[in-house]
């Protein structure tokens, strides 16, 4: 009798006192009926009640196999699917609604969950970090130990091949599974398998595992096979941390040396463009200036060729006034004392620059010493207020 | 009456008995053995209905199902190259003739179990004496699946036994191996960093030497340029003094000379000591500007 019908199975355990009790009360009624006729029969012929019992016993006969009959309603859910049997052997597979089989013992069904996914973790229980070393550590092509992690989702795609074929189909997922990834990951390269080559690890396994449930006939069907972690064992994981660290500290350093590239050559490039802007501008300015000192000169060698000696003369006398004004001058007229004369002329250069535009411009031999001595005393008070 | 009611319900129920002990249904996941006293009389391989006679045949029923046998711990083998292997498999199997079966292991699972388990271990021994681990693990997997398999289902079937599958589950390294491998496997990630770091230092080292070589190349290139566009002003502007300059030598040296008087004193720092018989002079004592 399937799951999904329990109020038989309750109507036939707890069926027969109440149908006793009913079939009593029936009796009764149907005897005190025929009683009112038979009352009076009932006296002359005394031990003959049988039309009463005989009819009661019917009505139970009818009664029972009315209810036998009833065992054999099922509802099959919309997610499951009904295999009927009789005597053992597989008849039908009925979908989703209200049915019936021949009840016990001639028919039985079996009901199945079809669509329910079910899931077989791989290397953990119920949660990742609840690891199975047994289960997830394998070798690799290389012959190194990863540390893997998954789940299988499956569900049942032929209900019968699911119930007849295997005895503990949920647990060939399992030893399928387990057999089928470590063929997967013994064929690959441990970098591989780790890093860019999870996807198809997980393809081919799955393909595998699906191959050697269908050759077993299983009726279940490899939905997904999610890779929870794929990674070097828990002994060598610091060091392979520090492999993948050691690559970003490659593209750091890299990076650092395009960013010191970055900044120097431009750089250079500016100082290359200001060099060659000033030597240009250096070429203009000496040819200017040397156009303007040509043109200069030619204006004033025209003139000068017109009157060579006044021109010269002028040009002379223009030059010593210039200079003579300018200059700080110490006329010294040797024929008028032969003795030998002192000039200071450190002092007077320093005094010059000291003092500067206070002192006469012209000095004349005869006042040099009294200029001297009062430049000298300037200084001095000059350097003592100073101190 | 009731007595009749009584017998015929007697008779029923005996008849019931009667056909429940001469009836006898094989599942769809099993087969069955009908005995006559001890000897095997028929098989049922077929789900259904059947009869037979009660208290003279009796009636054995088999798991028709495919079976596991799936190994607790692991085994220990040796492969070619002298190394230790922790060896998980699991059999599928599946009981395909009946009366050899009972026959020859009593219908007992577990004497079947026994006798494939030893089976497949004989064979695997001989196989993975054969092969070096890299075989066992990687390359040939699947021959040696598929060997360990034929030579097993050719001997199960002496006890009428099919063996659909033998498949390798882990192939491991014992734990003191798995150790040394571990050792290993750090070295050499050891290894890959130092290299990647060490690549990481000469790559940033050689961009910066080829920056500073780029540097290098810009300025003395600008300086080349700078110096020849300098030396083509300076040549110019030579050639256009010249020009101008060598129409007159003579006023020349006296106009550039006086302008370079000019530019040499003309600062008070500057001292002259003069003579006044100098021809600059000559007015200022004489306004006839005759020399004394």
């Amino acid at each position: 009798m399937g799951l999904n019908d329990p109020q038989w199975g309750k109507n036939n355990n707890g069926g027969p006192p109440d149908l006793e009790e009913l079939l009593r009360k029936l009796n009764q009624k149907i005897a005190s009926m025929m009683g009112g006729k038979g009352s009076g029969s009932g006296n002359s012929g005394g031990n003959t009640p049988s039309p009463q019992t005989s009819a009661g016993i019917g009505l139970i006969a009818i009664i029972i196999t009315l209810v036998w009959l009833g065992s054999g309603i099922y509802i099959v859910d919309e997610s499951q699917r009904g295999v009927v049997l009789r005597f053992g052997k597989k008849v039908e597979v009925t979908q989703a609604g209200p049915h019936w089989h021949m009840p016990f013992p001639i028919e039985a069904v079996e009901i199945v969950n079809l669509s329910h996914v079910r899931t077989v973790a791989v290397g953990y229980r119920d949660n990742v970090k609840n690891k199975r070393l047994k289960e997830s550590l394998m070798l690799t092509d290389d012959e190194n130990i990863i540390d893997i992690q998954f789940a299988v989702q499956y569900f049942l795609k032929d209900p019968s091949d699911y119930l007849f074929n295997n005895r503990s189909p949920d647990r060939n997922v399992r030893q399928a599974a387990e057999t089928a990834i470590r063929q997967v990951v013994g064929k690959n390269k441990m970098d591989f398998v780790l890093y860019e080559g999870r996807e198809q690890i997980a393809d081919s396994a799955t393909q595998l595992i699906q191959e050697i449930l269908d050759r077993y006939k299983s009726g279940i069907l490899i939905s997904k096979l999610t890779m929870q972690n794929a990674q070097p064992p828990e002994q060598v994981q610091a060091a392979f941390d520090d492999a993948v660290k050691a690559g970003q500290d490659l593209e750091r350093l890299k990076n650092e040396g395009q960013a010191y590239a970055n900044d120097v050559i431009p750089r250079a490039s500016g100082t290359a463009a200001r060099v060659i802007q000033e030597s240009q501008g250096y070429k203009e300015r000496v040819i200017a200036n040397a156009e303007g000192d040509a043109s200069r000169f030619t204006q004033v060698l025209v003139e000068y060729q017109k009157a060579p000696a006044v021109t010269r003369d002028r040009m002379y006398l223009d030059m010593m006034q210039e200079v003579m004004s300018n200059v700080s001058k110490v006329m010294v007229d040797q024929k008028n004392g032969n003795s030998l004369l002192y000039l200071p002329l450190d002092k007077l250069m320093e005094s010059s620059r000291s003092v500067g535009s206070r002192l006469p411009s012209s000095v004349t031999s005869q006042s040099i010493d009294n200029a001297a001595q009062r430049a000298k005393d300037s200084l001095l008070s000059r350097q003592r207020g100073g101190r | 009456m009731n007595k009749k009611l009584s017998a015929t319900l007697i008779v029923l129920a005996v008849a019931l008995i009667a056909l429940s002990m001469s009836t006898f249904v094989v599942d769809q996941r099993e087969k069955a053995i009908v005995f006559r006293l001890g000897e095997v009389v028929s098989v049922k391989t077929e789900p259904g209905l059947y009869f037979k006679l009660p208290l003279v045949h009796n009636v054995r029923y088999f798991d028709a199902r495919i079976l596991t046998l799936d190994a607790v711990d692991p085994e220990r083998f040796i492969t070619a190259e002298k190394k230790n292997v922790m060896v998980d498999s699991f059999i599928k199997w599946r009981i395909v003739d009946v009366k050899q079966y009972y026959v020859s292991v009593g219908g007992d699972e577990a004497r079947a179990r026994t006798r494939l388990s030893q089976t497949v271990n004989s064979s695997m021994r001989e196989e993975f004496g054969k092969r070096t681990i890299h075989e066992v693990v990687s390359g040939e997997r699947d021959q040696i699946m598929d060997v360990l398999r034929a030579k097993t289902d050719l001997d199960a079937r002496k006890i009428g036994v099919e063996v659909l599958d033998v498949r390798l589950k882990r192939v491991d390294f014992p734990l003191e191996i798995s150790d040394s491998v571990y050792r290993r496997m750090d070295a050499e990630r050891k290894r890959v960093a130092n290299e990647l770091r060490a690549s990481g230092a000469a790559d940033g080292e050689k961009i910066k030497a080829d920056a500073d070589k780029q540097r290098e190349v810009i300025l003395a290139n600008a300086y080349r340029d700078a110096q020849k566009t300098k030396g083509e002003g300076d040549a110019k502007a030579a050639a256009i003094y010249a020009s101008a300059f060598g129409k007159n030598k003579e006023f020349y040296a006296f106009y550039r000379s006086l302008e370079a008087y000019k530019q040499s004193f003309r600062d008070k720092n500057d001292v002259m000591v003069i003579d006044p018989s100098s021809d600059f002079f000559k007015y200022l004592k004489d306004s006839g500007g005759k020399r004394r």
